[in-house]
C-alpha cells in the first residue's frame, strides 16, 4: 500500500515493465475490490446478520410465544408427523426441521404430490406444542437476509448464486493480493494514525483486514466450498455417469434420503417417536435435527433421523435411517471420507452453527468487521483520488458513480435492512402475499435510497441516510413496544433472550450508525498542506466518507 | 488512426488479462479438479477433494496472470500449468470410457 501511495503523488507514468509484484498486486486488489465491493458489502452485511437469522425469525413472528424451554424432539416429530398426515397427504416425502434452543419452531416442507421442477415443494411452519401450523403473520423472517447473502433476489436462484460465486472468487483474489501487497502487515496491525485523512482509512481498512485476516479468508473460501457442486461440477461429471454413481457423492454431503420407488402397498408409519428416542440415546437429546420421511403411508417408507450441529464443528451427514413400516434400524450413517469430511467442516466453519452463544458473538463481530473492511475499502478509493482531482467541485463521471454508489451501498443498505423490519410490524396481517411486501418494501426503501444519493450532494447524502437509520434502528423496539404485546419491559421480566437481545441490539446498531454519523459531519474537510504532494498539486484535505463532492 | 492503434496496444494486453485471469483461471481450476480423479484415493473422495482444491488454483492463476511481466507471459504460464493437468485429466477420461466400454 505505501508503495502505491508513492507512485499514486508520483506525477510521471511509470513504464509497466518496471512494476514490481505490490504495484501489480495493489492494482489487482483495488480493481477486484472495486468492481464486487458493493455486492461484497451487501453479502457481508446481510451475512453477518444471518448468524442471528433464527432470532430474527423469532423476532418477526411476535405471534409465537416465547420458548422458555426446548420441548422434547421426539414427542414433536410424532406430532408434525400426525399433522402432516393430513396437511401433506399424498406427498412422497416430508421432512421436519425440529425446534431447538434458538428456533422456537418446528419447520417443515414436503413434495407436492404430482408436482414436478423448483416449485414441487411446500412449507409451513408447525407450533411445537401442538402441531398446528402456527398463525403468525406471513414472513420470510430472517432467512430473506440469509438467502439473499448468497442468491439476491428477483433474478433466477442460479443467477443469483453464479453472481455470489463470482463475487466471492474477486473477494478471494482481493484477499490474496491484498495480503502480498502489504509488506509491512505486523507493524501496520500496531499503527493507526487518527485525523490523518486518507492514512486514517488506510489504516482503519488495514486493521479491520489484518485482525479479521483468517476469518475472511476462511469464511470467503468456505463460502466457496458451500455451493461448489454449482461452480465445479466437472470433476464429478466426469468420474459419475449414472444418477445411480452420483448418488455416491450426494450421500457423502447430505443426509436427505432420496425417495425411492414406492411399493404401492399401504403400511401405516411406526412410532416416529420411537425411531427419534433411539438416535437421541446415540447423539443426546436435543441434538437432533431433522426427521426426513420418504414415501410415508407405503410399505417401502424410510425415516431418516438427523443429528444436530452440537459437539461437532461439521455439517457431513450423520443420520439413523429406519424402516417405516417396521421402525426396525436400517442404517447409521456416522462418517463419510476424509474428503467430504473436510469439505463439511468447511462448510461448518462458514455456518458457525456448531458454537454456542459466545461463539456466535464472535462470528458476529469479525463478521461485523469485515463488512467494515469492504466498506472502508469502497471508500478508500474515492478518499485517495479525491486529492488528485484536477477539480474537486467537479468529478470525472467514474468518480462520481464510485461515490453514489458507495452511500447506496453502505448507509442505504442498513436503511433498507431497517425498513425491511419497519414492514414487518406495520404492514397489515391480511395482506395477501405479505411476505414478499416485506421484501419489496426493502428494495423500494434501498432503490430510493440510490435515488437520493444521486440527486443530494454527496456529504448531505451520507448524512440524511446515515441519520435516517440511526433513526429507523433507534425506534424500532419502540415500534415494537406499540405495535406487539412483547415490550422491552414484558421481554426482561419472562426471561425472552431473544426479544431482549434483538432490542437491544437494534439499539446497538442505532449507536453504531449514530457515531458514523457524528464523525461524518465533523470532518468537514479542512485544508492541510500535503507533505509529500508536488507543490503543483491541490493540498489534500482531511477526507471523511462525508467529504463535500 | 495512431491515436486507436495507440491505445489498443494499451488495453488489448490488458483485456487479454483479463480474459487469462476469469477465463483461463476458471479453466484451469476446472481441469484441475477433473485432474484430481487421477489421485490414487476413493473415487467420490478424489471429485471432493479436486472441488476444494479448485478455488485454490483459480485464485493463484489470476494472481500469477497479473504478476507476470505481459500478457504473454500470463497465457504462457497458463498454458504451461495446463500441459501436466491435461495428462492427469485425460488418463482418468480414458481410463473411464474405457471401462465403461468392457
Amino acid at each position: 500500500m505505501s508503495m502505491d501511495e508513492g507512485k499514486a503523488l508520483r506525477p510521471d507514468k511509470v513504464a509497466p515493465k518496471a512494476r514490481g509484484i505490490r504495484q501489480t498486486m495493489s492494482d489487482l486488489h483495488i480493481w477486484a475490490g472495486l468492481l464486487t465491493g458493493w455486492f461484497l458489502y451487501a453479502m457481508f452485511l446481510t451475512g453477518t446478520v444471518s448468524y442471528f437469522k433464527d432470532e430474527l425469525s423469532q423476532w418477526m413472528r411476535p405471534e409465537i410465544a416465547h420458548q422458555a424451554e426446548v420441548p422434547d424432539p421426539a414427542l414433536v416429530a410424532q406430532r408434525i408427523v400426525a399433522e402432516l398426515a393430513t396437511a401433506a397427504a399424498g406427498s412422497s416425502q416430508w421432512s421436519i426441521g425440529l425446534p431447538s434452543n434458538r428456533n422456537n419452531t418446528a419447520d417443515a416442507f414436503w413434495r407436492k404430490p404430482n408436482a414436478q421442477g423448483r416449485r414441487a415443494f411446500e412449507s409451513a411452519t408447525f407450533d411445537p406444542a401442538t402441531g398446528r401450523k402456527v398463525s403468525a403473520r406471513e414472513t420470510t423472517g430472517g432467512d430473506f437476509f440469509y438467502r439473499f447473502h448468497f442468491q439476491f433476489h428477483y433474478m433466477p436462484v442460479l443467477w443469483g448464486r453464479w453472481l455470489a460465486g463470482f463475487c466471492a472468487m474477486f473477494m478471494l483474489v482481493a484477499i490474496v493480493s491484498g495480503v502480498i501487497t502489504h509488506k509491512k502487515i505486523f507493524v501496520d496491525f500496531f499503527t493507526f494514525r487518527w485525523g490523518k485523512g486518507q492514512r486514517s482509512w488506510l489504516d482503519a481498512h488495514n486493521l479491520l483486514s489484518v485482525f479479521g485476516l483468517p476469518f475472511h479468508l476462511m469464511i470467503t473460501y468456505t463460502g466457496l466450498v458451500t455451493l461448489m457442486t454449482l461452480y465445479m461440477p466437472w470433476g464429478s461429471q466426469a468420474a459419475f455417469k449414472t444418477p445411480a454413481e452420483r448418488q455416491q457423492l450426494t450421500s457423502e454431503f447430505s443426509a436427505f434420503v432420496q425417495p425411492t420407488q414406492p411399493s404401492g402397498q399401504k403400511a401405516a408409519l411406526a412410532s416416529v417417536e420411537d425411531m427419534v428416542r433411539q438416535a437421541q440415546a446415540r447423539w443426546g437429546a436435543h441434538n437432533i435435527n431433522r426427521v426426513t420421511i420418504a414415501n410415508p403411508g407405503d410399505a417401502a417408507s424410510r425415516v431418516s433421523v438427523s443429528r444436530g450441529d452440537e459437539g461437532r464443528a461439521s455439517m457431513s451427514p450423520q443420520y439413523m435411517l429406519f424402516e417405516g413400516s417396521t421402525g426396525r434400524l436400517l442404517e447409521t450413517k456416522d462418517r463419510v471420507g476424509p474428503a467430504a469430511e473436510t469439505r463439511g467442516v468447511m462448510y461448518a466453519l462458514h455456518l458457525g452453527r456448531f458454537g454456542d452463544s459466545v461463539t456466535r458473538w464472535l462470528y458476529f463481530l469479525v463478521s461485523l468487521a469485515g463488512t467494515a473492511m469492504v466498506g472502508t475499502g469502497l471508500v478508500m478509493w474515492t478518499v485517495k483520488r479525491r486529492q488528485k482531482l484536477p477539480d474537486p467541485e467537479r468529478p470525472y463521471l467514474g468518480f462520481r458513480v464510485v461515490e453514489r454508489l458507495n452511500i447506496a451501498a453502505i448507509a442505504g443498505l442498513s436503511t433498507a435492512m431497517a425498513g425491511m423490519l419497519w414492514a414487518n410490524r406495520l404492514l397489515p396481517v391480511g395482506l395477501p402475499g405479505r411476505d414478499q411486501w416485506e421484501i419489496h418494501v426493502f428494495f423500494i426503501v434501498w432503490g430510493t435510497m440510490c435515488l437520493h444519493a444521486v440527486v443530494r450532494p454527496a456529504k448531505k447524502a451520507w448524512l440524511e441516510q446515515l441519520w435516517l437509520a440511526t433513526a429507523l434502528l433507534a425506534l424500532l423496539p419502540l415500534l415494537n413496544m406499540v405495535t406487539t404485546q412483547r415490550p422491552l419491559w414484558h421481554s426482561l421480566t419472562v426471561g425472552d433472550g431473544v426479544f431482549v437481545g434483538v432490542d437491544l441490539m437494534l439499539w446497538a446498531l442505532a449507536a453504531l450508525h449514530a457515531m458514523l454519523a457524528i464523525r461524518t459531519a465533523r470532518h468537514s474537510p479542512k485544508l492541510r498542506p500535503a507533505r509529500r504532494a508536488p507543490p503543483a498539486l491541490r493540498p489534500a484535505p482531511s477526507s471523511t466518507a462525508g467529504e463535500r463532492a | 488512426m495512431i491515436a486507436i492503434v495507440d491505445r489498443a496496444r494499451r488495453v488489448g494486453p490488458l483485456i487479454s488479462r483479463i480474459v487469462a485471469a476469469v477465463l483461463g483461471g476458471y479453466a484451469l481450476a476446472a481441469l484441475g479438479s477433473v485432474a484430481a480423479l487421477a489421485l490414487p484415493m476413493d473415487r467420490a473422495q478424489a471429485v471432493i477433494a479436486g472441488m476444494l482444491a479448485s478455488f485454490a488454483i483459480y485464485a493463484g492463476a489470476v494472481v500469477w496472470v497479473f504478476a507476470v511481466r505481459s500478457a504473454l507471459r500470463a497465457w504462457v504460464g497458463l498454458l504451461a500449468a495446463a500441459v501436466p493437468l491435461s495428462l492427469a485429466a485425460w488418463s482418468v477420461w480414458a481410463a473411464n470410457t474405457g471401462g465403461a466400454a468392457s
